[in-house]
């Protein structure tokens, strides 16, 4: 159990210092030790928070992705599946139009409010659904994020805003500088209460009829498991932009090792979520070096192939 | 045909006429041959994206044997701009401007068609998979496709990125006209093989067992609907670009007012229903509303909405 404790340590660490050093400003961890100002400034400035920009954005998107599969009983939810996304970014548009002087943190209140509805939305839906198809859930959550989508892009055209919307659209973290990611820290004080109802949301996960047979308030947790979702949803659209399916990928791929119980699985879904996202960003950064392909394009084709794979997989099981 | 199929016809082919008329005389206000020759290429390019999506959705529909699914909901336009992309890529940027007219055509063709049928062996023919799941791996591969080109596109150097911008976002407003001359023979082509097929298309309506049975060559005719199918959606998709939910929400309008369900009256009422969406859609939107490019957003939510309602009420019957 030690030794697993110390690898888990070891690659995030090193992980985490690569990235510090892949950059296409000059720095190397001899000039840096040297005390040289512009090395520091880098590294301050820069490569820290860029790398604690995507250890939080991981693993807060992976956390989110199990919570609503939780809530809405159905593996294959996460916020880009489930129109949570689209709604935020539809949220910061309209909040940009209406009050273009507000701060950030304003506009990410509005954003929040939107996706909250959004998911709402997609919970009264599925209601209708049957519960003997449980791809049918995915799907359309997916074409409600269209619809979404479609909207925030007819009304970003009129208002001449479609460039500024794409920033959203495309996450990407080579903008996070010091001084524009703090509000991430907020996502990690949200897993952190998301891990104190871990209990609650694995009954809730079971089902209502279970839920309220234990004695679950299942309607107070549902609300909390989805606002914690959408704060965190709008949080991350607006500082980084949208990253497809790791809220999909990695609690799934987590399950199949650890099981259900979200006390012990969620902190293992943080810590690969943020390391996978991790390592696409500095993928991304190499591939093209000393130019950057998006993290939203590297995760948008390993994940989409995980996807189809497992749905496949899924398929040949059955 | 029955005679309410006959006056659902004749309404929409005036309704039609009267869109075309419009589109090509509102409003113009300096040469009128200029703004006749300028207006008839689009709307050339209108009326032949618009029979090739209803064709090639109702032919899929029949090949699949399911009214949800559709080409572009399957990804194939997101394959043809990825096999495009990765022609260019291979090629390099000066070859693959130099490599025009027919020729670039009929390649990009061949690799479609062939690209496009082990796709379908791959997800159709080999087990027996539900429409859910289908639709949803399609819906993920058009997503892989198109995170893949935007990929490719950040790795190409600029001066290829530029020549490959102007091939593949074409839209409503920017529609290729040059390619005309040989997207309508194309097209004028498929529909003449697709009329040559319309008696074997509603025994392969009838299921696999019934056609065989009834001494239909299943898998010959299925295959030659399917390389249809791609040379349509491909024509479709070098000249206007991807648009998703179009085909859907034109098949679902034919399904809806046409009485005697036969391919023919299908292919034909769909294809005016198209013409009548956009053209009279482009005609209110840039002339009448001056808002441009609009039109594309409008289909795809509407048609978005449409998909959503249809799954719901595809379980509870």
């Amino acid at each position: 159990m030690l030794l697993k404790y110390t690898l888990a340590l070891i690659s995030i660490l090193i992980l985490f210092t690569t990235s510090l050093f892949v950059g296409v400003g000059e720095l190397n961890i001899s000039g840096y030790l040297n005390g040289s100002h512009e090395q520091e400034l880098i590294m301050l400035a820069s490569r820290l928070p860029r790398s604690f920009a995507v250890v939080l954005t991981g693993s807060a998107l992976a956390i989110v992705g199990v919570i609503m599969q939780k809530v809405a009983h159905n593996k294959f939810v996460e916020p880009t599946t489930a129109g949570t996304m689209d709604s935020a970014a539809l949220g910061i548009l309209v909040a940009s139009i209406l009050m273009p002087q507000s701060s950030l943190m304003a506009k990410m209140l509005v954003a929040t409010g939107f996706s909250l509805v959004g998911s709402w939305v997609f919970l009264r839906i599925l209601k209708h659904l049957p519960i003997t198809n449980p791809l049918l859930v995915p799907l359309v959550g997916i074409m409600l994020g269209g619809v979404i989508g479609s909207v925030a892009g007819f009304i970003a055209y009129e208002a001449d805003l479609i460039q500024y919307l794409s920033i959203w659209i495309s996450g990407d973290f080579s903008g996070i500088l010091r001084g524009r990611y703090e509000m991430l820290w907020l996502t990690f004080g949200l897993s952190i209460g998301a891990y104190l109802i871990a209990d609650q949301l694995t009954i809730i996960g079971m089902g209502k009829n279970i839920s309220l047979n234990l004695g679950l308030n299942y309607r107070a947790i549902t609300s909390l498991g989805l606002i914690i979702v959408s704060m965190v949803t709008a949080i991350i659209v607006a500082t980084v932009g949208m990253i497809p399916f790791i809220g999909l990928i990695i609690p799934n791929l987590v399950n199949r090792f650890v099981g259900d119980d979200l006390r012990q699985a969620l902190p293992i879904i943080a810590y690969v979520g943020g390391c996978l996202t991790l390592l696409c960003d500095i993928a991304g950064r190499l591939i093209i070096f000393p130019y950057e392909v998006p993290v939203s394009t590297i995760v948008g084709v390993t994940g989409s192939l995980a996807f189809i794979f497992l749905l496949l997989k899924r398929d040949t099981n059955v | 045909m029955f005679k309410s199929d006959r006056n659902t016809l004749i309404s929409l082919g005036l309704l039609s006429i009267t869109f075309i008329i419009l589109f090509l005389t509102y409003n113009v206000g300096g040469s009128w041959s200029f703004a006749l020759a300028f207006r008839g290429k689009k709307l050339v390019v209108l009326v032949l994206i618009a029979i090739a999506i209803a064709t090639s959705t109702i032919l899929f529909h029949t090949a699949t044997q399911n009214r949800i699914i559709t080409p572009s909901i399957m990804g194939f336009d997101a394959l043809f701009i990825f096999i495009q992309t990765v022609l260019l890529f291979f090629m390099g940027a000066i070859q693959f401007i130099s490599f025009e007219g027919i020729a670039k055509f009929l390649v990009e063709m061949g690799v479609m068609v062939s690209v496009f049928l082990a796709m379908f062996y791959w997800l159709f023919l080999r087990g027996n998979r539900s429409v859910y799941l289908l639709a949803l791996t399609g819906i993920i591969l058009g997503i892989f496709f198109r995170s893949l080109v935007n990929f490719i596109f950040r790795i190409l150097d600029p001066n290829s990125f530029a020549v490959l911008q102007s091939e593949l976002f074409s839209s409503f407003n920017a529609v290729e006209t040059n390619l005309i001359f040989i997207a309508a023979p194309m097209i004028i082509a498929c529909l003449f093989f697709v009329y040559l097929l319309r008696y074997k298309l509603e025994i392969i309506a009838l299921g696999k067992n019934t056609a065989v049975a009834l001494g239909v060559n299943y898998r010959a005719t299925v295959f030659a609907m399917l390389a249809i199918i791609a040379i349509l959606v491909a024509v479709s998709t070098a000249l206007v670009g991807p648009i998703t939910f179009f085909g859907l929400l034109v098949s679902h309008l034919a399904y809806q007012i046409t009485k005697h369900q036969n391919h023919l009256n299908l292919i034909i009422i769909s294809s005016l229903i198209a013409i009548c969406t956009l053209v009279g859609g482009q005609f209110i939107f840039e002339k009448l509303l001056n808002m441009q490019a609009t039109l594309s957003i409008v289909i795809e939510c509407i048609g978005g909405i449409t998909f959503l309602l249809i799954l719901m009420r595809a379980h509870k019957k």
